[in-house]
């Protein structure tokens, strides 16, 4: 418990600015809705020009900007991102910081085994995850219902869409630990959570153009596609059980690699 | 019983070399000298103890528990120190060592208080505000806070001035007296003579000899330089002189062996200086490659 605190405490101000910038993002997208929603038919109109490659690319093909869900989903895109972001921050800072600032040592030299601190740490990075969904989910509601206007919405398909986040984000979360734990030193975050999520982002950018589907396989932009979820009020669920299967197997990994890990020594 | 019991210990950072086939005992209530320079394998020998690290092969036990099956059962009964201190910046001296406590099972707080007014620590200050040396102090008191069974120390006066260095040996010594067993790693001969039963020394990652103090310190060289005027190599050639070098018109070399007898030999003359020191660690070790 007393490592969850600390981890909870130490993790805390990163979880509030990540929510509160999401929280955000997606009121100055709704603020602009009403105006993209009344011109709808001169955008869709001005998008059927575009190469469909482009549009593919940045996953707007099919939609359109004049209903609720439509616009939704294409600024959900944008929230994704930085979700995604965001998870893999955690999950390669998770046991790589503490050996980068070489509080490691400390505190694998306390009477806890690494399972524990292990899964200590997780829940706590989990909790700060959570509670970003919830503002998400809070902040999704209220702003899309302050801008819609007259326009109706399926508040189910909005939660489904929304319920979509917890896995997308453990996906990079656990990913991002394994990777962590196979390579030697993580000297830096950053680098590694923004090669990941741009990474996977670019890999299904690739694969909306050139209609690759073995690209789809592999990143979870495609396995949570905001698009395909409004458009078929479902997730694809065989492209999610391939995101479940990649958190499972990262998660056992990162288990057995830590249990066996040498910690760095301070040099 | 053995309180550490460390058996055919070897490990391996990739190709480089970390320490091989090491064995050696340290009896429950010792103080137990651990030397060797800087890259000899002590803190890859600590670091095994607190499987921090895993063995490439052989094994290491303390309280007569193998160090990885039993490690935080035997962790709850070691306190440790390392050589460089590293702690959460941004948290306060006070709440570091009250989550450092909260991990043992005993209640700590009156110990971590007594501790941190004997090395004046100023608990309220940040982690990040401190120097080296108050970083330092918090590792001390971190280490002790718990009363542990065993203490690992790894080079544990560097950055402490000698008043505290002072406490602090006067600390450790306490804590042995309580019935704490001490494995005292270091590269400065002078201080684990000054503490210390045994000795193990260490180079290039193998123990060279197991030995008591009093035994070391009886063989132990002595490293005489005299400045005089009408000084040769044959007036020094008595027993017990090594490695006679000249330089500058001056004698440098070692002896071993009675030393009343170099200084009635070195009053016949008319000295202009005279210096008689410990040799450093590296010409004792020098010694035992001969």
């Amino acid at each position: 418990m007393n490592i969850y605190l600390h981890e909870f405490k130490a993790n805390f101000k990163s979880v509030i600015t990540w929510s509160l910038s999401l929280a955000a993002l997606i009121l100055l997208f709704m603020t602009m809705f009403s105006a993209f929603a009344q011109d709808a038919e001169v955008l869709n109109q001005a998008m059927a020009n575009f190469p469909p490659e482009l549009l593919a690319a940045f996953g707007i093909s099919n939609v359109d900007f004049s209903t609720v869900l439509g616009f939704f989903s294409f600024i959900f895109f944008f929230c994704q991102l930085c979700l995604a972001i965001q998870a893999s921050n955690y999950g390669f800072g998770l046991v790589s910081v503490e050996e980068r600032d070489l509080t490691a040592e400390f505190l694998l030299a306390k009477p806890i085994s690494r399972t524990r601190i292990m899964t200590s740490k997780f829940l706590a990075a989990l909790t700060g995850l959570v509670i970003t969904n919830a503002v998400v989910w809070a902040s999704s509601f209220a702003f899309i219902n302050a801008f819609r206007g007259e326009r109706p919405y399926d508040a189910g398909t909005l939660s489904l869409l929304l319920a979509s986040i917890l896995l997308f984000q453990l996906f990079f979360f656990t990913v991002g630990i394994l990777i962590s734990l196979l390579v030697k030193r993580v000297r830096s975050v950053t680098p590694y959570s923004m090669g990941l999520s741009f990474g996977m982002y670019v890999l299904s950018a690739f694969s909306g153009m050139l209609g690759d589907v073995k690209l789809e396989l592999i990143t979870p932009f495609k396995h949570f596609d905001p698009n395909y979820i409004v458009l078929n009020d479902a997730f694809d669920m065989s492209k999610v059980w391939i995101s479940v299967a990649a958190i499972v197997v990262s998660v056992a990994g990162s288990y057995y690699l830590y249990q066996k890990r040498n910690i760095p020594a301070p040099v | 019983m053995s309180v550490i019991e460390v058996n055919k210990l070897t490990k391996y950072y990739g190709k480089s070399r970390g320490i091989l086939d090491v064995s050696f005992k340290v009896e429950e209530g010792e103080i137990f000298g651990f030397i060797g320079p800087n890259g000899a394998g002590k803190s890859t020998t600590i670091r095994l103890l607190l499987s921090l690290i895993y063995p490439s092969s052989g094994s290491a036990a303390v309280f007569g528990k193998d160090c990885i099956q039993f490690g935080p059962e035997i962790r709850q009964e070691i306190g440790y120190l390392p050589s460089e201190v590293f702690y959460y910046e941004g948290m306060k001296v006070l709440d570091l060592l009250k989550y450092s406590g909260s991990f043992y099972k005993k209640d700590t707080t009156k110990r971590m208080y007594e501790l941190a007014e004997i090395m004046e620590l100023d608990l309220k200050r940040r982690i990040d505000d401190l120097s080296y040396g108050n970083k330092k102090k918090v590792g001390i008191v971190q280490g002790l806070l718990h009363q542990p069974r065993l203490l690992l120390l790894d080079e544990p006066t560097s950055g402490l001035d000698p008043l505290m260095q002072r406490k602090f040996f006067d600390l450790v010594q306490e804590e042995n007296k309580r019935g704490a067993t001490v494995f005292f790693s270091s590269h400065i001969l002078g201080e684990v003579q000054k503490l210390c039963s045994r000795v193990a020394i260490i180079k290039d990652g193998s123990i060279i000899e197991v030995q008591d103090i009093a035994t070391l310190r009886k063989d132990n060289y002595k490293k005489i330089s005299v400045t005089a005027e009408g000084l040769d190599e044959k007036y020094f050639a008595i027993d017990g002189v090594s490695n006679l070098q000249k330089e500058n018109g001056s004698f440098n070399f070692f002896y071993k062996g009675n030393i009343n007898t170099l200084t009635r030999l070195i009053s016949q003359k008319d000295m202009a200086d005279v210096t008689i020191e410990e040799p450093t660690l590296e010409e004792i070790f020098m010694h035992y490659y001969e």
